[in-house]
């Protein structure tokens, strides 16, 4: 039910807001959190076809593309200005293409999509753990360990 | 898995996509080396490669995907009864499902000396050591045999400094894949590097010299040929006697059916070594083929079938451009077109039977190779190009490099892909460093020639002169996406008689491999649910590009163009003050007059849209959408002293009558109401030339990438007979092209005498494809005025506010759609 998988932090220590209840962002569909760039940019909440919802940076690890708008399929969107796919629940692009967005914790509760606007995540793409850098907040970025550890 | 070669481990590779834990896999390799690209060899012996580069699956490869592999040790006996193999060294392995890659053996002569030191055959890596070895201590090499296979080998040696023979017994050079003359030119070109040739000699015997090692090769007729090195490369022999002793039933190679299993049904063979309906191959592209079929198989999906390959070549001698496909040599019901240009070394031979294309020898100039061979592989009718066969596919305003049609010419920093901007060298390094064979695979990992194609040819030429000559037999019919194996075709033909309505439904009937699909897919379905069944399919706005679900064009910068709809390209005053007057309130950066007669307001913010289509008050240019685009026109002859018809009029009739309608791709007509064709008819999807006693309709042109000519279609007298014919053309093109294929192509693909016997031909069916156009469009909504009938999702022209959980304003927009 939530994009977590794979984030090992304690739930307790993010901060999530209340965003908009789940039925306003369409299945297989996104919305954009709106935020200025120094705060980190825009943020697209993502909505799979079961009900899964995600947060990723508003901008797509090639060229900066809106994922917001790309087409929603399975755990992944395809971006639409060159139709790179970025995975929801990592924000890395799927090979053979290289690179990484930032993403932040979601999930519902009580039917209101959630999100850890101050959680940033950012998985390097050479390797499984990294920090932030890129729309994050420096004090709020936190270390993940790779799926499965 | 009996055998490391590329077929088998293709084949594990395949299964390992498919189903990576299916089975626990173990393979036996008789040579000391990881799996390598054979077809490489050849640049290795002529040291343009190291073995190191060649070299497509290392130890980790099979350590990290849990493969057992026992290297240089050969399985010497199956045991059917038992389900195990027993290896050389002792090792026996069981098995549930049982792989025969064995290959084939190069053909050795039964003539006295056969087994003198010095003389080897030319196979595997071992063989290409031996003749690296020999050519740093002896001078003279005589090679048997001008086949593809010798003629590299002889090269080779030629460039490591030997002294080179090659003898052959045929009166001319690689007979199977050439005629007489390309054989001349190719025998002349190879002469210049230094080679001799003796043809039509029959090697007699061999003879040692005092220390034992060959001396010289002796022909029939009593010429003797120094040679401290000899190289068979007479043919190939696929191995069988594995599996004959199993008691497999085998003719030339282990035979086995469209699922590549043998008689055996729990031994499957693959590669050279089998026998397939008759034939063997031994090029690569059926190969992999095959592998994909057995692994699809091996996983137990059960949906591949293997039903032969056509196969051409290429021979991999730097600085000899020569290609060769199919029934090149012609026959009495067969003719041919021939261009020989002696003096650039250019001559190209297209072997026609009917309106097919059936073969065709390329030497000097080989960049539409790849195009022929695919007219030759689809079996499409040539008729309607035949004057223009032979200047290939490029011979009109292919766009974006220079007009180069030689890419192994080219430096390698030169530009391939002018969308991408890949350059030769990067395009080269991605080949060599991840294996790849397909253009698929060079457009995923590169991108060149992923946009709008017109470098595919120089890919194509690129992938054959570094990766090998065999990649291009790739299957006839494409299917949609990696979603399915299902081609367009099918999948069309399948929402019309199973009355599918929905994608769910589709994907559900149609064995989808995705939960939902991909964003090649999605759209697709979409398409041809929408124009099968218009009025009763629903449309799914998240399956649409996010231009046709924000009705505006995405821009680099993530803001929209909004270009409103001019009725054939005619404005006015209020309608020109209201876009002035939209530019000033939502401060948009750029006014761009479009090639389309139209004007395009760039830079709006997303939130804005419902709001400036608000203000235009104008409809929906759908500039932005697979739909009718433009109708371009010229003054005509209201206003023109050379006008004979009033193409304004003509061309507001024609956009009133076809707006909103989509189709598989975009559509823009054009009228013209003179033959001078102002509005430039001659490139359009339709184009309409008034002249004195009537209209003249063209169809399938294009401007685009390639500039297309458009095909006159017919001359009609009236108004009314222009919508009607244009119309039923259109909607032709709506019920059966291919999503994302122009007019152009779909043309191509079902021929200019297919749509002449529907639309003009058959009255009735005019009649019936006009009223379906004239049904799916009545009442479609305009969606930047009709939003909640246009199902557009308001939601997402609304951003969402951090911390508050209110709804949001929709702006005036539709509610609707979860």
């Amino acid at each position: 039910m939530s994009g977590m998988d794979g984030c090992r932090a304690p739930a307790g220590a993010l901060a999530f807001t209340a965003v908009c209840p789940l039925g306003d962002v369409p299945r297989l569909g996104a919305r954009v959190i709106e935020r200025p760039l120094e705060k980190g940019g825009n943020v697209a909440v993502f909505r799979t076809a079961d009900d899964r919802v995600f947060a990723l940076a508003d901008r797509c690890p090639h060229k900066g593309g809106p994922l917001s708008q790309g087409i929603v399929h399975g755990d992944r969107v395809a971006c639409p200005l060159h139709n790179w796919n970025v995975r929801l629940d990592t924000g890395t692009a799927v090979e053979p293409d290289q690179g990484c967005t930032t993403r932040y914790p979601a999930r519902v509760a009580n039917g209101l999509i959630e999100v850890a606007l101050e959680g940033a995540i950012r998985v390097a793409p050479d390797g499984p753990i990294g920090i932030a850098t890129d729309g994050a907040i420096g004090v709020s970025a936190i270390r993940v360990a790779p799926d499965g550890a | 898995m009996v055998g490391n070669g590329m077929a088998g481990v293709r084949t594990v590779e395949e299964l390992l996509k498919l189903a990576p834990d299916a089975y626990d896999i173990t393979v036996f390799g008789a040579e000391p080396h990881p799996n390598y690209n054979r077809i490489l060899l050849s640049p290795v012996l002529s040291g343009e490669q190291t073995i190191d580069e060649i070299i497509l699956n290392d130890r980790d490869w099979y350590a990290v995907h849990g493969i057992t592999l026992h290297l240089g040790n050969e399985v010497v006996k199956i045991d059917r009864a038992q389900r195990k193999v027993i290896a050389s060294d002792g090792t026996v392995e069981c098995y549930d499902r049982l792989l025969l890659a064995t290959g084939s053996s190069p053909v050795i002569l039964p003539i006295p000396g056969k087994d003198l030191p010095g003389v080897i055959t030319y196979r595997d890596i071992a063989d290409t050591d031996a003749m690296i070895e020999a050519a740093t201590r002896y001078r003279n090499a005589v090679v048997i045999g001008g086949g593809l296979l010798g003629l590299e080998a002889a090269n080779g040696l030629r460039s490591r400094g030997m002294e080179v023979t090659v003898v052959h017994l045929m009166p001319w050079l690689m007979e199977r894949q050439l005629d007489r003359t390309a054989a001349g030119l190719l025998q002349a070109s190879l002469e210049a590097k230094g080679l001799e040739f003796r043809l039509e000699a029959k090697t007699e015997r061999l003879v040692a010299g005092e220390s034992g090692r060959v001396a010289a090769v002796h022909l029939a007729g009593g010429h003797a040929l120094p040679a401290e090195l000899v190289v068979m490369a007479v043919g190939i022999r696929p191995n069988v006697k594995l599996a004959q002793d199993a008691g497999l039933h085998c003719d030339r190679g282990i035979v086995v059916n469209d699922t590549l299993q043998s008689f055996d049904p729990r031994i499957y063979a693959i590669g050279e070594c089998v026998s397939h309906r008759g034939s063997t191959y031994g090029l690569v592209a059926p190969l992999f083929e095959m592998a994909k079929v057995c692994a699809n198989h091996l996983a137990q999906m059960g949906i591949g079938r293997y039903a032969g390959s056509q196969t051409s070549t290429k021979l991999k001698v730097t600085g000899v451009d020569l290609f060769s496909a199919g029934d090149f040599a012609g026959g009495a019901d067969c003719e041919e077109i021939v261009l020989s240009d002696p003096s650039s070394g250019v001559y190209k031979k297209l072997v026609l039977k009917g309106d097919r294309l059936v073969g065709s020898v390329l030497y000097g100039d080989t960049v539409d190779g790849a195009w022929y061979f695919k007219l030759l592989r689809e079996g499409r009718s040539v008729g309607a190009i035949r004057d223009r066969l032979m200047f290939g596919e490029s011979n009109l305003g292919d766009t974006g490099h220079q007009g180069q049609v030689r890419a192994m010419l080219l430096p390698e920093d030169a530009e391939i892909c002018g969308c991408n901007g890949v350059c030769k060298g990067r395009i080269v390094a991605a080949i060599k460093e991840r294996g790849l064979f397909t253009l698929e695979e060079v457009r995923k990992h590169t991108k060149a020639s992923s946009s709008c194609g017109s470098c595919t040819g120089l890919v194509e030429q690129i992938l054959m002169a570094t990766a090998g000559g065999d990649y291009s037999a790739s299957p006839k019919q494409k299917p949609v996406c990696g979603c399915t194996d299902r081609t367009h075709h099918e999948v069309r033909s399948a929402i019309r008689e199973e009355k599918l309505l929905s994608i769910p439904a589709a994907m559900a009937f149609l064995e989808w491999r995705t939960p939902n699909g991909c964003a090649t897919c999605r759209p697709a379905l979409n398409y041809y649910l929408l124009s099968t069944w218009p009025k009763e399919a629903k449309d799914d706005p998240q399956s649409r590009f996010i231009n046709e679900r924000a009705h505006a064009n995405i821009q680099k910068d993530g803001t929209f163009s909004v270009v409103p709809r001019m009725w054939g390209g005619e404005t006015n005053a209020a309608e020109l003050r209201r876009i002035a007057d939209v530019v000033d309130k939502y401060a948009i950066p750029t006014v761009k007059v479009t090639g389309g007669q139209r004007i395009d307001l760039l830079g709006v913010k997303k939130q804005d849209l419902p709001a400036v289509w608000r203000d235009l008050g104008m409809p929906s240019g759908h500039a932005y959408a697979k739909a009718l685009r433009t109708v371009k026109t010229c003054v005509g002859s209201e206003w023109c002293r050379f006008g004979t018809q009033d193409s304004t009029q003509m061309g507001k009739d024609l956009e009133r009558a076809l707006w909103r309608m989509y189709a598989p791709h975009k559509v823009k007509l054009a009228v013209s109401g003179c033959p001078r064709n102002c509005a430039e008819s001659g490139i359009k999807d339709v184009g309409v030339i008034g002249v004195e006693s009537g209209w003249e309709i063209y169809v399938a042109g294009n401007g685009g990438i390639k500039t297309e000519v458009a095909q006159f279609l017919v001359k009609v007298k009236t108004a009314p007979e222009v919508l009607e014919h244009a119309g039923a053309f259109l909607q032709l093109y709506r019920e059966e092209g291919w999503y994302l294929e122009r007019t152009v192509h779909f043309v191509a693909r079902v021929g200019l005498d297919y749509v002449r016997k529907k639309v003009l031909d058959d009255i009735a069916e005019r009649k019936a494809l006009w009223e379906r156009l004239q049904f799916a469009l009545d009442g479609e909504p305009d969606p930047w005025h009709e939003p909640e009938r246009a199902s557009i999702d308001g939601r997402q022209f609304v951003p969402l506010a951090a911390g508050s959980t209110a709804r949001p304003d929709h702006a005036g927009m539709a509610q609707s759609i979860v």
